[in-house]
């Protein structure tokens, strides 16, 4: 990381001298663990969990679990740690703990690898290597595939690294079987495909704040038009593949009908966004928003119709 | 005793203790989940829980 040579002013507290104790708080470190990710990281981890066959100890599921959410944890702290300067000048990220001068940047980095490796060690341990493995690849990609290397480099960086967030129901299904097939690769794309849309969405209305930091953001290097244009394409991309779990025969009605209409709705809110233009942003902030309730339903239907009853199975047994 | 207050070294401020105490509670209380934690998953898994293959 660098906070000098970018030319980025940074605030006394960042700079302060190494010896100086630490004023940052518990709420500070739980804050550098991103909880509104890690929560979602935890649910689709869940699923992933849920509808794994074979079976899974309660106490076990709950230790993947614990450890999948402070893996997701690690990973936003050592992101907070490299992105420092980014953030101090994103309106949205500025009052994280590092740029706040709250917590140093050394403190995050420490914190972010003494998480990391106890949440891949205890995984291994308590529950099983591949899920570990597929952790430990996790963090890394994060960490140095997004955070260190796409995100400042190129517009694709959401695409390519939005893998990094669809890895926990792989993670999660590893936990259970030890192995990896159809049906979580499935997940996993859905949540790779549905990641482009629901950021460029969000970007459309930031373009100022990414511009100013110089991350180029598909919208601040290629365009407003050429971003709508993107993001109606990977909707259409994303929607069938919502629906190929019911389509595969791996969920039943409900799912079916949840995937097609809400869908449906991601569809008419992608086209409205593509025949928006700027300054008008309603679209793009509808799409945002109706999109996390969409990956939240499916995983959530999926849970209910598929998982639930194998949980309550397990905690029987 | 040092005769000059300035060798005591670092006088942490009230803030700064309320913030230490913090931390240190909270890597006692990680610490010692991570401790029911193994005992519990040792129960669960059972005697043969070191026997593991080479």
């Amino acid at each position: 990381m660098s906070l000098v040579s970018e030319g980025v002013e940074v605030r006394g507290p960042l700079v302060a001298g190494v010896g100086e104790p630490s004023l940052a708080t518990v709420g500070d470190y739980i804050a550098l663990m991103k909880p509104r990710v890690m929560s979602l990281v935890v649910f689709t981890a869940l699923v992933g969990l849920a509808v794994a066959p074979g079976s899974l100890h309660p106490v076990a599921a709950f230790t993947a679990l614990l450890c999948i959410a402070v893996g997701a944890g690690a990973a936003g702290a050592l992101n907070m740690w490299y992105d420092a300067d980014v953030d101090a000048l994103m309106t949205r990220t500025a009052r994280r703990p590092v740029p706040m001068g709250r917590v140093r940047p050394g403190e995050a980095l420490a914190f972010g690898l003494t998480l990391g490796s106890f949440a891949i060690v205890v995984l291994g341990l308590l529950v099983n290597w591949v899920a570990a493995a597929l952790l430990a690849f996790t963090i890394f990609f994060y960490v140095v595939i997004y955070t260190i290397w796409l995100k400042r480099s190129t517009p694709q960086n959401i695409v390519i690294g939005g893998a990094a967030g669809a890895f926990p129901p792989m993670i999660g299904w590893a936990a259970v079987t030890g192995s990896l097939s159809l049906e979580p690769v499935l997940l996993f794309l859905i949540i790779f495909f549905w990641t482009p849309p629901h950021f460029w969405a969000l970007a459309l209305y930031r373009t100022e704040d990414y511009a100013r930091a110089r991350i180029p953001m598909l919208p601040v290097v290629s365009g407003d038009a050429s971003t709508r244009r993107q993001i109606i394409l990977y909707t259409l991309v994303l929607v069938p593949l919502g629906v190929a779990p019911w389509a595969f025969g791996y969920t039943g009605a409900l799912y079916g009908v949840t995937a097609l209409v809400t869908g449906a709705i991601m569809v008419m809110l992608g086209w409205q966004v593509f025949r928006e233009s700027r300054p008008a942003e309603r679209a793009s902030r509808n799409l945002f928003a109706f999109s996390i309730l969409y990956l939240f339903l499916l995983f959530a239907v999926l849970l209910v119709e598929r998982g639930w009853g194998g949980l309550i199975a397990r905690l029987a047994a | 005793m040092s005769e000059n207050s300035d060798d005591d070294g670092i006088v942490l401020t009230e803030a700064q203790k309320r913030a230490r105490r913090s931390r240190s509670i909270a890597i006692a209380l990680a610490l010692a989940a991570l401790v029911v934690l193994f005992y519990a998953m040792t129960l669960v898994k059972g005697p043969g829980v070191l026997i593991r293959p080479i």
